[in-house]
């Protein structure tokens, strides 16, 4: 490239950025604003009645894995808040490895079908997307309940006699999850099977790969990327999730996000939240770093031959 | 000799669909390929050498009929318990593996221990001239190196039979000679049975110890190259090997007469007479013993000529040879001239 060629590009490429700075600047206010805000606030002491004292402190978090003694004011680990962050992150695990055993097959189902009937699979898979988060939600709930779908259903098949207790626990919030998060499992799934080249499924067999073999050794490794976006869309909100547990866990079994709830409710405690809310991110944030990355390297992966 | 045998088909018959909506795509084939051979299945687009090849990897199962290797009946055996591999007209390499880890995949489906699997996929990469680029990943090679990946992934397993399906058919015309040859050495350095698929004659012709000339799902001929040319048994694979005349002729004591009514010697038997058209002679029109024809016109191949006539009944017949240090060998369209047959060269054969 001449000397002038390079200036010309270099001017046209500063332009651009000149012409798009307005918006960026927005951008970035409208992001970091209230992420400044958040972590301002998590520095700050705790009011009375759920304000803000502006004063440095860092009890917020602190508080996130220690709660400190009312007698002798010694600090101690916070068992409730470890057993939040334990039910956060296992059912958020429990819900991806669920939508995944019941999203790879279906996202197989849909991929391996004339492209004609894809478009209606995957029309129905998102179905429930049109629906109120809430309604979704209470409709599991509709189903679990005592007096439910499930419960009805089996007395009067005479199998049970008393309704089995299902709602208000980990279970039911699993199931709601699972239920609510399964299209963000099964669309990144679909397009990287849909990607796949199905000769290569006669090539495992050929080289004498059984059907297990040619699944690990073949389909999976070259879905990776598929298999490692839909574990982090369904994982990440999952690990924030609020309705869900708020509504099929009932009042006991909360979740991070619930709890984050409770400090700017209840609690009054909005340093703690504002703690809460910046490690949640900061968790996410990592995931989906590590997220990019892996995309970054096995991008050629998903090639066709 | 039985025991010389490597696959058998056993009048396998191969249909997709049902009812009316079905294809035939294999009627009634029985072959049976000799070990240590390159065995050629020729025809035109759609007369089933895929399937038949499916059929012997096991992709497919037969609709009746058997298939053996060597003595065993595979007929309903899944393709990961055949002793056969394929080289993929696609090559099917795995995008997410190197080249190494690719020629190295079925010995390590098969749980061999990893010296053997480094020893004999370094052999393999050798055999292919690939050493270099053992720890490339596939998408990097250039078409002729990935075909070298696919043959060296089939070979690692030292199968009993390979099935290669127009392995060469995405390369251009130069590489493509290269790996006929690279072919047909590594056949004879393996001593490995090679089923071979294409719709190239030329092809089929220098690499093949025998070809099976295939039409419309049934198997025409299966004969060496030479005698495929020189004693096709129908019109079918009279036309579609190399160039050739036919004259329909009726059967006498003599020969065969011919349309115009000059009697001929020639072998075989049916009602079409065929001579290739390097087998005509141009003579002079009073030459004893000679058909006579008139000359149509003249047609220049580089080295060679064609010469076309009609016969005494309007019959076409082509002649072909080396051009004449003069031009034309003082031919011109019009020339009344005499034809002769090479001895030995009509040949008779069913419509
Ligand atoms: N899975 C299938 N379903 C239906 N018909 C098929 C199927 N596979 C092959 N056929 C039909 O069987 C016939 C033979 O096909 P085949 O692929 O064996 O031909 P081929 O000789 O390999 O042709 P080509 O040289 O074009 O590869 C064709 O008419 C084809 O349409
Ligand atoms: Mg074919």
């Amino acid at each position: 490239m001449s000397l002038a060629e390079e200036r010309q590009r270099k001017t046209s490429a500063r332009n651009g950025w000149l012409l798009s700075a307005p918006a960026l600047i927005l951008l970035t206010l409208a992001a970091s604003g209230p992420l400044l805000v958040v972590l301002v606030y998590s520095f700050l002491e705790k009011g009375q009645y759920g304000n803000v004292l502006w004063d440095f402190s860092t009890d917020g978090w602190t508080g996130i894995l220690f709660s400190r003694d009312i007698f002798d004011d010694t600090l101690k680990l916070a068992d409730a808040h470890l057993t939040i962050f334990w039910r956060s992150v296992k059912l958020s695990f429990l819900t991806t490895i669920i939508t995944f055993l019941l999203g790879f097959p279906t996202a197989w189902f849909i991929a391996t079908r004339t492209p004609a009937h894809r478009a209606i699979w995957l029309f129905l898979i998102t179905i429930p997307f049109w629906t109120n988060l809430l309604i979704r939600t209470f409709a599991i709930g509709e189903i679990l309940r005592s007096e439910g779908l499930i419960n009805t259903a089996l007395i009067r098949l005479g199998i049970i006699d008393q309704p089995i207790q299902m709602l208000y626990n980990d279970g039911a919030v699993l199931v709601g999850m699972a239920y609510v998060y399964l299209p963000l499992m099964v669309l990144p799934l679909y397009s990287a099977i849909e990607r796949f080249d199905m000769r290569l499924l006669e090539a495992g067999y050929d080289l004498f790969a059984s059907r297990m073999q040619v699944l690990r050794h073949i389909i999976l490794p070259i879905v990776k990327p598929g298999i490692i976006a839909g574990s982090i869309l369904v994982f990440v909100p999952s690990l924030g999730a609020y309705v869900t547990p708020r509504i099929l866990g009932g009042g006991k079994n909360m979740m991070i996000g619930n709890f984050i709830e409770l400090q700017f409710g209840q609690g009054r405690n909005w340093p703690l939240g504002a703690a809460l809310s910046m490690t949640l991110l900061v968790v996410v944030t990592v995931a989906l770093l590590f997220y990019v990355r892996t995309l970054g390297k096995g991008g050629s992966g998903g090639g066709h031959g | 000799m039985k025991e010389d045998i490597a696959v058998t088909a056993e009048s396998v018959v191969k249909s997709f669909g049902h009812g009316a909506a079905a294809v035939r795509a294999l009627d009634t084939v029985s072959a049976a390929i000799r070990k240590g051979e390159f065995f050629t299945l020729l025809g035109p687009s759609g007369c089933g050498k895929t399937t038949l090849l499916r059929l012997i990897a096991g992709f497919e199962t037969p609709t009746s009929g058997r298939i053996l290797l060597g003595a065993d009946d595979v007929t309903d055996l899944p393709p990961n318990r055949r002793p056969v591999n394929t080289v993929f007209q696609s090559y099917a390499l795995f995008p997410h593996l190197t080249v190494r880890e690719n020629v190295g995949f079925a010995l390590k489906m098969l749980g061999r221990p990893a010296s053997q699997i480094s020893a004999r996929t370094a052999e393999m990469l050798a055999l292919v001239k690939l050493e270099e680029l053992a720890d490339r990943a596939t998408a990097q090679l250039s078409g002729g190196q990935q075909q070298r990946v696919a043959l060296a992934r089939a070979l690692a397993p030292q199968p009993k039979v390979l099935l290669l399906d127009e392995p060469l058919s995405a390369l251009d015309l130069k590489l493509r000679k290269e790996m006929q040859v690279e072919l047909k050495r590594l056949q004879q350095e393996t001593g490995i049975t090679f089923v071979f698929v294409t719709h190239d004659q030329e092809e089929a012709l220098t690499m093949s110890d025998r070809i099976g000339v295939m039409s419309n799902g049934k198997l025409q001929q299966v004969a060496s190259p030479r005698e495929i040319y020189t004693a096709p048994v129908n019109r079918f694979v009279a036309d579609f090997i190399g160039e050739t005349n036919f004259l329909p002729v009726t059967l006498v004591k003599e020969g065969a007469r011919l349309g115009s009514g000059e009697i001929v010697a020639a072998e075989g038997k049916g009602g079409v007479l065929t001579i290739r058209p390097e087998q005509v002679n141009v003579v002079r029109a009073d030459k004893a013993g000679a058909i006579g024809a008139r000359v149509e016109n003249l047609i220049y191949f580089g080295t060679d000529m064609h010469v076309h006539m009609r016969l005494g009944d309007g019959a076409a017949l082509v002649a072909r040879m080396p051009l004449p240090p003069g031009g034309d060998g003082g031919l011109a369209p019009g020339d009344a001239v005499g034809v002769t047959f090479a001895k030995g060269a009509a040949r008779l054969i069913e419509e």
